[in-house]
């Protein structure tokens, strides 16, 4: 670890975290249809759409809208994939995406998780990635927002019934707050290098002599969102770490900025649309505490080095260099790591299945934590706000008064749609993970022997129902198993959560908010906030720490000892 | 509830991810054409190759690039890879080993294959071991390719983002010119 590493974590961070208040700002007034200047053109597309955005809807009818948006997504998505050959733009000549695979690929990417069982340049065409995934990039992480939004509404009003209207809420998001960022955003990618062309390829004749097929295509703009929306689906097969996703230092800071800003920004906007700004900063102190943390601990393990090839004679100065571009350095690829698992990102500038043990159990953990630190976008804050309420039912337990949260009273309906909603991982994630590793079909996709296995197992469930999308990529993910398993966790992980999340926010919604008394716990002071960061590792964390003894923390002791497998 | 979700699923298909990508790619083709275009490095006609995209050199003439896990020959841009061992394996021990050749506190990234497999650059520590060799294969004295590899040595973005390192193509291509 060196001074300007660290110099490198506090200014990349800072700026995501400044940024995250005008566009937490924005983002408030597009929940509450304050659009000003782009009121009448916002007026006009959603009339074509044949939107009242006046109208609100229910939990129930919220819920519908979404899911039935989201099936016919991933319908559109499945047939662009499965035929690829027969539509245009496709210079490369690839055949349709196999069914499995297309199956896989287009619920990871209408869920927002975008993990991968292909490699981009070899798989798919540039219609695929333009029309097909580049879409869903944006309307999933729309959805995101827009279910935050309805859940915000739920504890700002008192009594009401409504939670806002769903296609209003994602025509907003996608054309006012996604679309204008992504496009700034692209253009700078590609002024530091990032390709944006309808050619295949170019073939150079390199120096010495050898022919070298560069595949190129429409990265940049793809790229933007790939970021901002914490979809992390790569235009190439290595993602953020391909020269041409991930060019230089200075884009792989944007890319960390771009990740956590909308994140870190939907704290400020519940905090305004709640009318209590505290409340908005102290969740997002929470956040930003567990990104720190967790990237001191990545940047402490990996700059530190494997001792094994030390051992046998490899310099220590770079630290753990196997999976990593010499131009990102160490700093940047722990912020980054951390940045995009805790975000539910998913995208890499260095590979975790190298990281040294502790170094990828971090990445894992914070997955494991239930994607809320900082979560993605929109996701994380609905997440968030649940272990909120969890955290003041433990301490309205502790003090034996009835617990509430911004007025709002929490009883035995909420507590237990809570609960119903933070199990859904932990059962998906250790459930699937252990038939896997029982099973030959499972077992036969593992690259490494021994607990580094286990980990690479773990961390597939782990980012498919965290909807993370990143990957120990050893593992040989495209098998009819793993593909359809995978499937299905990614599908658990986002709706089998949401639903008892918006069933929680009717029921909110439908209560008066009290006003403050003096036996009220502030929820926005340190008490809380330490409150609420003990809550989220022994509720979200400690289910995981038999799996991680025997994963991750076996290879330490292991790799201290000199063992290999 | 069909017409919203027709309009808004098919409008964002033809928005999102046909007419704003097409745009995008008109503009950057204009206003920036090098970056959009892969950063290509032409010298007289010839494509030598991206920048940004690493390239194989092999014989002591050259500077060595990073170990590549690209499968079928090492820096295949075509399919991007890293080794994806992990940090206990027994395989990749033995890989780096060999890298070695019994050589000692060799820096990392010399004996690491890199996570693109493309990797374009090498530190300035592993740099600077190679100029005997290569001085000495091109009958070059060694001070004169020390400074080539100082002149051709990046420093952090911005004074302060990333790490310092020597572009392999560049300084390989200074190389040749010097002669």
């Amino acid at each position: 670890m060196t001074l300007i590493g660290w110099a490198q974590i506090a200014l990349v961070l800072g700026i995501a975290l400044a940024l995250a208040v005008p566009v937490g700002k924005w983002a408030a007034a597009l929940a509450q249809g304050r659009l000003g200047p782009i009121a009448g053109l916002d007026r006009a597309v959603l009339r074509v759409a044949g939107v009242d955005p006046s109208r609100g809807q229910g939990w129930q009818a919220y819920l519908v809208a979404m899911l039935a948006f989201n099936a016919a997504g991933f319908v559109l998505l499945y047939l662009i994939l499965r035929l690829q050959g027969v539509l245009p733009l496709n210079p490369q000549g690839f055949d349709g995406v196999p069914p499995f695979l297309a199956f896989n690929t287009a619920i990871s990417f209408v869920t927002n998780t975008n993990w991968q069982a292909y490699s981009g340049e070899a798989a798919m065409s540039h219609f695929s990635q333009m029309a097909g995934l580049t879409v869903q990039n944006f309307l999933s992480a729309g959805t995101g927002i827009a279910l935050a939004f309805a859940v915000m509404r739920a504890f700002a009003a008192g009594g009401v019934q409504q939670l806002g209207n769903f296609w209003a809420d994602l025509t907003r998001v996608t054309l006012w707050l996604l679309l204008p960022i992504a496009i700034v955003a692209g253009f700078a990618f590609i002024a530091m290098g990032v390709p944006q062309t309808l050619e295949a390829s170019v073939t150079a004749t390199t120096l010495s002599g050898a022919e070298q097929i560069i595949p190129l295509g429409p990265v940049g703009f793809q790229l933007a969102i790939k970021h901002l929306g914490t979809n992390g689906g790569g235009f190439f097969g290595v993602n953020s770490l391909h020269p041409f996703e991930g060019p230089t230092a200075l884009a792989t800071s944007l890319q960390i900025i771009l990740q956590t800003v909308i994140p870190f920004g939907l704290c400020l906007t519940f905090g305004r649309i709640v009318g209590d700004m505290r409340q908005g900063r102290a969740l997002l102190f929470v956040m930003a505490g567990f990104i720190l943390v967790a990237t001191l601990a990545i940047y402490a393990a990996e700059s530190s080095g494997n001792p094994i090839h030390q051992a046998a004679g490899v310099g220590s100065m770079l630290g753990n260099m196997e999976g990593k571009d010499v131009r990102f350095g160490q700093a940047l690829a722990a912020l980054f790591s951390a940045t995009t698992t805790g975000a539910s990102c998913g995208a890499v500038n260095a590979m975790l299945d190298s990281f040294t043990p502790l170094g990828g159990m971090v990445p894992l953990f914070l997955i494991q934590l239930g994607e809320i630190v900082p979560g993605g976008v929109g996701s994380g804050l609905y997440g968030m706000l649940i272990f909120a309420l969890l955290s003041v039912f433990v301490a309205g337990l502790m003090v034996g008064r009835t617990p509430e949260y911004l007025g709002k009273k929490v009883q035995a309906r909420e507590v237990k749609l809570a609960m119903l909603a933070v199990l859904v991982l932990p059962a998906v994630i250790l459930g699937l993970a252990s038939i896997a590793l029982v099973i030959p079909m499972g077992v036969a996709s593992l690259q490494d022997a021994g607990p580094h296995g286990l980990s690479e197992m773990l961390y597939a469930y782990t980012s498919a129902a965290g909807n993370n999308g990143s990957a120990f990529g050893g593992l040989t993910a495209d098998t009819p198993w793993l593909d359809t398993t995978l499937g299905l966790a990614m599908m658990l992980g986002r709706f089998a959560y949401l639903i008892p999340v918006l069933a929680i926010a009717g029921s909110l919604a439908a209560k008066p908010r009290a006003p403050e008394g003096p036996g009220t716990l502030p929820t926005h002071g340190p008490l809380f906030i330490g409150l609420l960061a003990g809550v989220i590792l022994i509720l979200g964390g400690l289910q995981y720490l038999p799996a991680l003894a025997l994963g991750p923390i076996a290879e330490h002791f292991a790799m201290l000892a000199g063992t290999t497998f | 509830m069909l017409r919203p979700l027709l309009t808004l699923l098919l409008g964002s298909t033809l928005l999102l991810g046909v007419a704003a990508p097409l745009a995008v790619t008109a503009i950057a083709g204009r206003v920036m054409p090098e970056q959009a275009g892969g950063s290509l490095v032409q010298r007289g006609g010839r494509i030598y190759g991206s920048s940004l995209i690493g390239q194989d050199f092999e014989g002591n003439e050259w500077f060595h690039p990073r170990p590549s896990a690209t499968s079928a020959v090492p820096y295949d841009a075509t399919s991007s890879a890293a080794s994806q061992l992990g940090p206990t394996s027994a395989a990749l021990l033995a890989t780096i080993t060999e890298r070695l050749e019994g050589q000692r506190d060799v820096p990392a990234d010399a004996v690491t294959a890199s996570g693109s497999g493309l990797d374009p650059h090498i530190s300035p520590e592993n740099a600077r071991a190679q100029v005997r060799r290569v001085a000495t294969a091109r009958n070059m004295p060694a001070p004169r390719v020390l400074a080539l590899v100082e002149q051709n040595t990046e420093n952090r973005e911005l004074g302060l983002l990333g790490e310092p390192r020597v572009n392999v193509l560049r300084l390989n291509l200074a190389l040749d010119a010097a002669r």
